[in-house]
């Protein structure tokens, strides 16, 4: 057999073992499991008492925007962090860079601010 | 150390990331899900990065991430948006669309 | 004493595209946040306006590529070539033309302003980085910031709430299919120990690898990837929801602009890059193409639905493009680059007809919205008649002569048997036009649809200067032929 066809043969049985193996588990668990539905199963397991309300319980609404605004500005930082461990060496370039990058971000918080979602209503 | 292990860390990362996009039907579950793969991707970068002795898998990874919270603040905006209108997240529910 | 750090090198004259629509967006988005009111037709003016300057610049920026050569720069992860020059040109006019057409479209769905335009300005940025990256980093970054634009495009609707279930479903498989080409970089980068095209791609040519698997691992995936975001079968199950569901003028957009980027970073990705391992992924190229037009316009017949009509015949021209990539050739390369100019034209005139013709709601797209139309509105109808035509690739029309472009590479490439699977396909989806065409025409209008407003001017423009361009490029094709003969793809170090 060549090269070549060796190479693929390593990627077909890799992706036949996975394939098997995901569809085997599957397979069998479904072949083996008794399918029962009642109303009762499909209900949240809460050590034996019954679930009140909803499995996924509610926060208010404004958390969410706020969390989801600290996540994207939070994770721009992985940018800031390289650039600060530096300065010197990027000198005036570098901070121009940076100058932009928070602008463009910062325009980002202005548009949220003027749509009104910083206010704690 | 190996490459090997990280690359099959990886791997399992990005299994373990399509089993639960394919099977699971909460939105919120399938979106954790993506990001497992991406952390899958960026343990790849930089475990190549590391053991061939260069940068732009790291700085690869550090986008990566990035753009990964944006991924979410799109996906998470848009599951609110309908779980306001269906007061679900099921996503075996979205059927609205049948041709 | 620290040693200063070397800029790299910026041809800044290079990046006036792409920073003119980022600029754009971002002064939009600014201005419309300080002042409340603002007049309705700023915006679409502002885009509009925005996408000509960018076309109007193209022109020396042409000239000046064909006299210097192609050039690299910002570490060499940026590159400016004819090709990425033409895609540019796509794009802008994809962006026009979707302004226009929203121009009309949100006040009669009565949805707020900019956003529209400003999410339409910065994926256009996305597309101009995909098709001028000449690193796998950049690459990526560019189909970010298109594909997580439009993932808010196709939810603008907010009071449809197929709008919202096209967004969900669009974003959750495209995400999916973006982790999906990361991995494939990922293994790419691993085999090769770079993420830079020229890099890679010299690498390739220099060393034979003793164990190719996780290369040709990368490979497949970074298929899996690109395949979805131009909607290849088996990759191309959302498109029919998601064109349904999203506002029409983002459908324009999405048909003509994210496919012309996609299959950009096609080209760059596996012709130019990967090439020498073109024996490895031609097969999967064609039996991918062959299965597309096939499925797409066998599909395509049973529709009762418009849009979705559209949608599979969309991914029918995504096989017939793929049909001509596979061919790996200049001359493949440059019919998909014509093949991709008059699909643009094709789409935004032909979803330009069906914003006008879904009225107001945006819903309704079944054909007997169609029935009649050929006596309500015969004008519209006409130009309507004039696009259908090219999509079917009737002879005389833009369709044809880039049809003809993507079956001869095929050929010219031996493969025979694709260029037959694909001109069977093109007859069976014929069948689908003419199915439109008979509704407009020859069947009796439904009681009780009688409704015949004006045809809102934006939409009108798009649609008949669409009708016109590809009529005169099915009558002279000759210069079209040429920019894109001239538009070749090329890979420089920086």
């Amino acid at each position: 057999m060549s090269d070549y066809l060796r190479n693929w043969l390593t990627l077909v049985v890799f992706g036949g073992v996975a394939v098997l193996l995901v569809g085997a588990f599957l397979g069998l668990g479904s072949l083996v499991r008794p399918s029962r539905q009642t109303s009762q199963k499909a209900v949240v397991y809460e050590s034996g008492v019954d679930p009140q309300g909803d499995m996924w319980s509610q926060s208010n609404i404004r958390y969410y925007v706020f969390a989801l605004m600290f996540v994207l500005f939070d994770v721009e930082a992985v940018f800031i962090f390289p650039w600060a461990t530096r300065l010197e060496v990027y000198d005036v370039f570098g901070l121009v860079e940076m100058a932009i990058f928070i602008f463009i971000l910062a325009l980002g918080l202005f548009y949220a601010w003027r749509k009104g979602l910083l206010r704690w209503i | 150390m190996y490459l090997n292990q990280f690359l099959l860390l990886s791997a399992a990362l990005f299994a373990i990331g399509v089993y639960g996009v394919l099977a699971r039907r909460n939105g919120v579950l399938v979106l954790m899900s993506i990001e497992l793969i991406l952390n899958a991707v960026n343990i790849n970068l930089v475990a190549f990065a590391a053991f061939g002795n260069q940068l732009a898998g790291e700085v690869f990874a550090l986008f990566v991430i990035a753009v990964a919270a944006a991924e979410v603040g799109v996906g998470l905006a848009m599951i609110l948006l309908l779980y306001r209108n269906r007061k679900s997240i099921d996503l075996t529910q979205i059927d609205l669309m049948r041709g | 004493m620290i040693a200063a750090l070397t800029t790299p090198y910026v041809a800044w004259w290079a990046l006036v595209p792409l920073i003119t629509f980022a600029v754009a967006g971002f002064l939009l988005l600014t201005v419309a946040s300080l002042v409340r009111r603002l007049p309705a037709v700023l915006a679409p003016a502002w885009t509009a306006v925005a996408g000509l300057g960018v076309l109007l610049y193209l022109v020396p920026m042409w000239s000046r590529v064909g006299r210097d050569g192609a050039d690299s720069f910002l570490a060499g992860t940026v590159g400016v070539d004819r090709s990425s020059i033409f895609v540019t040109g796509i794009l802008a006019v994809a962006v026009i033309a979707a302004a226009l057409i929203s121009r009309d479209y949100l006040p009669r769905e009565d949805l707020p302003g900019v956003e529209l335009y400003v999410l339409l300005l910065m994926s256009a940025a996305g597309g101009v980085v995909m098709a001028s990256a000449n690193d796998l980093i950049v690459l990526f970054l560019g189909l970010e910031i298109l594909s997580i634009a439009v993932y808010v495009l196709a939810a603008l609707h907010l009071r449809r709430i197929e709008s919202q279930e096209a967004a969900l479903k669009y974003f959750l498989l495209g995400a999916f299919s973006s982790a999906f080409l990361l991995y494939g970089i990922a293994l790419v980068y691993g085999a090769t120990g770079s993420t830079n095209m020229v890099r890679i791609s010299a690498f390739l040519a220099q060393n034979v690898l003793v164990d190719d698997a996780m290369l040709l691992a990368g490979l497949g995936l970074l298929l899996v990837g690109l395949g979805f975001k131009v909607a290849v079968v088996p990759f191309h199950a959302w498109t029919p929801d998601v064109y349904q569901g999203a506002p029409t003028p983002v459908v324009a957009w999405m048909a003509a602009g994210v496919k012309a980027a996609g299959f950009a970073a096609l080209m760059r990705v596996f012709v130019l890059t990967l090439g020498t391992y073109v024996s490895d992924w031609r097969p999967a190229f064609q039996v991918i193409a062959a299965a597309t037009v096939l499925a797409g316009a066998v599909v395509a017949v049973v529709q009762t639905d418009v849009k979705r009509m559209l949608a599979y015949s969309s991914i029918v021209h995504a096989g017939f493009i793929l049909v001509g990539l596979q061919a790996a050739t200049d001359r493949g390369n440059s019919s998909v680059l014509a093949y991709l100019a008059v699909y643009a034209f094709l789409t935004v005139g032909s979803f330009a007809v069906v914003t006008v013709v879904s009225g107001t709601g945006d819903a309704s797209h079944g054909l007997d919205a169609y029935r009649g139309m050929g006596r309500r509105h015969p004008a519209l109808a006409g130009v309507f008649t004039v696009l259908l035509l090219g999509q079917a690739g009737i002879p005389f029309t833009g369709g044809f002569v880039v049809k003809l472009g993507v079956l001869a590479a095929a050929v010219d490439g031996g493969a025979y048997w694709l260029a037959g699977v694909a001109m069977l396909a093109a007859a069976v989806a014929a069948f689908v036009y003419l199915r439109l065409l008979v509704a407009m025409y020859l069947e009796e209008v439904p009681s009780g649809t009688e409704t015949s407003g004006a045809v809102p001017l934006g939409a009108l423009v798009v649609a008949v200067a669409s009708a016109v361009i590809v009529l005169v490029v099915g009558l002279v094709p000759g210069p079209l032929l040429d920019l894109a003969r001239d538009a070749v793809p090329v890979l420089v170090a920086g």
